[in-house]
């Protein structure tokens, strides 16, 4: 029985932390609830070649919040023309997009 | 996803909603390399070196901003005290080198440039008052640059002639900007034991004991700090300290990242992150709101002296967990015309200067921004800065004061001084001298506290 067991030393544990995270981010997505918030930053994202790793999604009420954590590493364009085309989404649906490099969260809330 | 929506939020909301920024990313610059017999060569390498190695400041501290989200509000240079760099040329007049430390400011597009300064609390060389000397007049012809003298310290006592000297010096840089409300004593500092790698202004220099280059951060966060406290209620004061100590360990937390990063993208040593709660009169920036917000009335009541030495001691506190490297003045600042707070416990008749003093010995800087009336006498100003000075020196801190005896003003009467430097009432002095006391010639020695060998 012993000998089926998994070998815990061979998990991977520290992998979240071997990999670069100088190129990950958070984008934050506030407003109100509405269609086609996340598929028209889901968009944007996918045309830059941000590769999204995770998403969470909250409603309060009638009004929604998600973060992404994104990898920045194969993106095609600088962080300020990234900025500058979600703004436009932000724009035309009444949104806040917000990207932050993720250690920024790490930093604050983590020793 | 290891951060969780609520710490991302919050920190979103500290930005956005509570006026979480980097203060400043100072960029420490020794000019120890540039001095030599010939002033005109000495302020050429002074202004070769600053616009060399401080060309990307501003584009790093832009692009730090950009990447994480975090506000960078000033951008700024500190030097090696100017008397050391000046002493081989042997010039009376140093102006000039204060102009140089201007048009250099200019040129990387930095908003302050300290350390057109001196270091006293034992005597002058000729050089020192050479540079104290010229003050006046090149704080009236410069707009960027700021000056601070150490005039004390707990290891080597109080250096009595130069604080006589200060008080007439602060009369005449009130003099000699008296067209602008005598902004120029904004942007001087009297000290008594000096950091010598504080980033903020005026009193930011680069000590003799600092590498060539170093990037020094200070943060601000009185509109998070309050937020914290003030849905606390009745609270223990056990619970609002550690609401204190959470808030400053968050906030301290983002300089480090930022100070990192900075020296990093500058090729620059990390040198410290500053501590320090820093107002701006924005509403809502205010330390003396957190006092207010403790349960205090208006800030300068009784009971406000106790309550700053709580903020003060628990933002050192939660903020040294937070960072490897601290330094500069980190502690709560009580700067009264850049707090609305403050301006407005002074209108309201809350906050006088003997209360300041108070105040002083228990968080870390001294009276700092504080328009007196005009016909203040010059001994009279040298009396408050020795009482600030003995404040600094007996309880083994750092007072800086900065005094504005604004020309043709009067106490209640209200000086404008613009931007960061805010606004605030003109406070009323003790009309009773001390002349005979500070003309008295010589130093004041050490204290038992300084004594510590």
């Amino acid at each position: 029985m012993v000998a089926n067991r998994f070998d815990i030393s061979k998990f991977p544990m520290d992998s979240d932390d071997a990999q670069s995270r100088g190129d990950r981010a958070i984008v934050t997505v506030l407003g109100v609830d509405q269609i086609g918030i996340v598929a028209a930053v889901a968009t944007v994202l996918a045309e830059c070649r941000v590769n999204i790793l995770d998403i969470s999604q909250t409603l309060f009420g009638e009004f929604f919040a998600m973060n992404m954590l994104v990898s920045l590493k194969d993106c095609t364009v600088e962080m300020s023309s990234l900025k500058s085309r979600l703004d436009e989404v932000a724009e035309t649906m009444g949104l806040r997009i917000l990207v932050q490099r993720e250690d920024v969260f790490r930093f604050m809330h983590r020793v | 996803m290891d951060i969780s929506s609520k710490e991302v939020l919050e920190t979103i909301r500290m930005v956005e909603m509570e006026s979480l920024d980097i203060r400043t990313i100072t960029l420490g610059i020794s000019l120890r390399d540039c001095a030599g017999p010939s002033g005109e060569r000495t302020r050429q390498r002074i202004y070769d070196k600053i616009t060399r190695v401080a060309s990307r400041l501003i584009e790093v501290a832009d692009s730090i901003e950009r990447d994480y989200g975090i506000p960078v509000i000033n951008k700024r240079i500190s030097v090696t005290p100017i008397a050391l760099v000046a002493e081989p040329c042997g010039e009376n007049n140093l102006t000039p080198f204060a102009q140089t430390m201007d048009d250099a400011a200019g040129a990387v597009g930095v908003n302050f440039i300290g350390g057109f300064s001196a270091i006293v609390q034992k005597g002058f060389t000729p050089a020192d008052k050479a540079l104290i000397n010229s003050i006046p007049s090149a704080l009236a012809c410069t707009e960027r640059v700021c000056s601070s003298v150490n005039v004390a310290s707990t290891r080597e006592g109080i250096n009595m002639d130069a604080i006589r000297l200060m008080g007439s010096i602060i009369k005449k840089t009130a003099e000699a900007t008296a067209d602008r409300d005598a902004i120029g004593c904004a942007k001087l500092v009297v000290f008594c034991n000096i950091p010598e790698d504080n980033p903020f202004m005026a009193g930011a220099l680069h000590g003799i004991g600092q590498g060539d280059l170093t990037v020094n951060v200070g943060v601000s966060g009185p509109g998070v700090v309050l937020k914290a406290i003030s849905g606390l209620g009745n609270a223990g004061f056990a619970e609002l300290i550690e609401a204190i100590k959470r808030t400053a360990f968050k906030i301290t937390r983002v300089g480090e990242l930022v100070a990192r990063e900075a020296a990093k993208r500058l090729g620059a040593e990390m040198g410290i992150v500053d501590l320090s709660l820093a107002p701006t009169p924005a509403v809502g920036d205010s330390v003396a709101d957190i006092i207010e917000a403790m349960g205090i009335e208006k800030c300068g009541a009784p009971g406000t002296t106790a309550a700053l030495a709580i903020l003060n001691d628990a933002v050192k506190k939660g903020g040294c967990m937070a960072t490897t490297y601290v330094g500069g003045l980190s502690g709560a600042f009580i700067p009264v015309s850049e707090d609305a707070g403050m301006s407005e416990a002074v209108a309201a008749g809350a906050l006088t200067i003997e209360k300041l003093e108070a105040m002083t010995s228990v968080c870390s800087v001294g009276i700092d921004m504080v328009a007196i009336p005009g016909d203040t006498p010059e001994t009279t100003i040298a009396g408050i800065l020795a009482d600030e000075i003995a404040v600094g020196v007996v309880n083994n801190k750092t007072t800086a004061i900065r005094l504005i005896p604004v020309p043709g003003k009067s106490a209640g009467d209200t000086v404008e001084f613009g931007g960061l430097f805010g606004k605030a009432p003109v406070l009323p002095v003790s009309t009773f001298g001390c002349s005979q006391f500070v003309s008295r010639e010589g130093r004041i020695p050490a204290p038992l506290q300084g004594v510590r060998n």
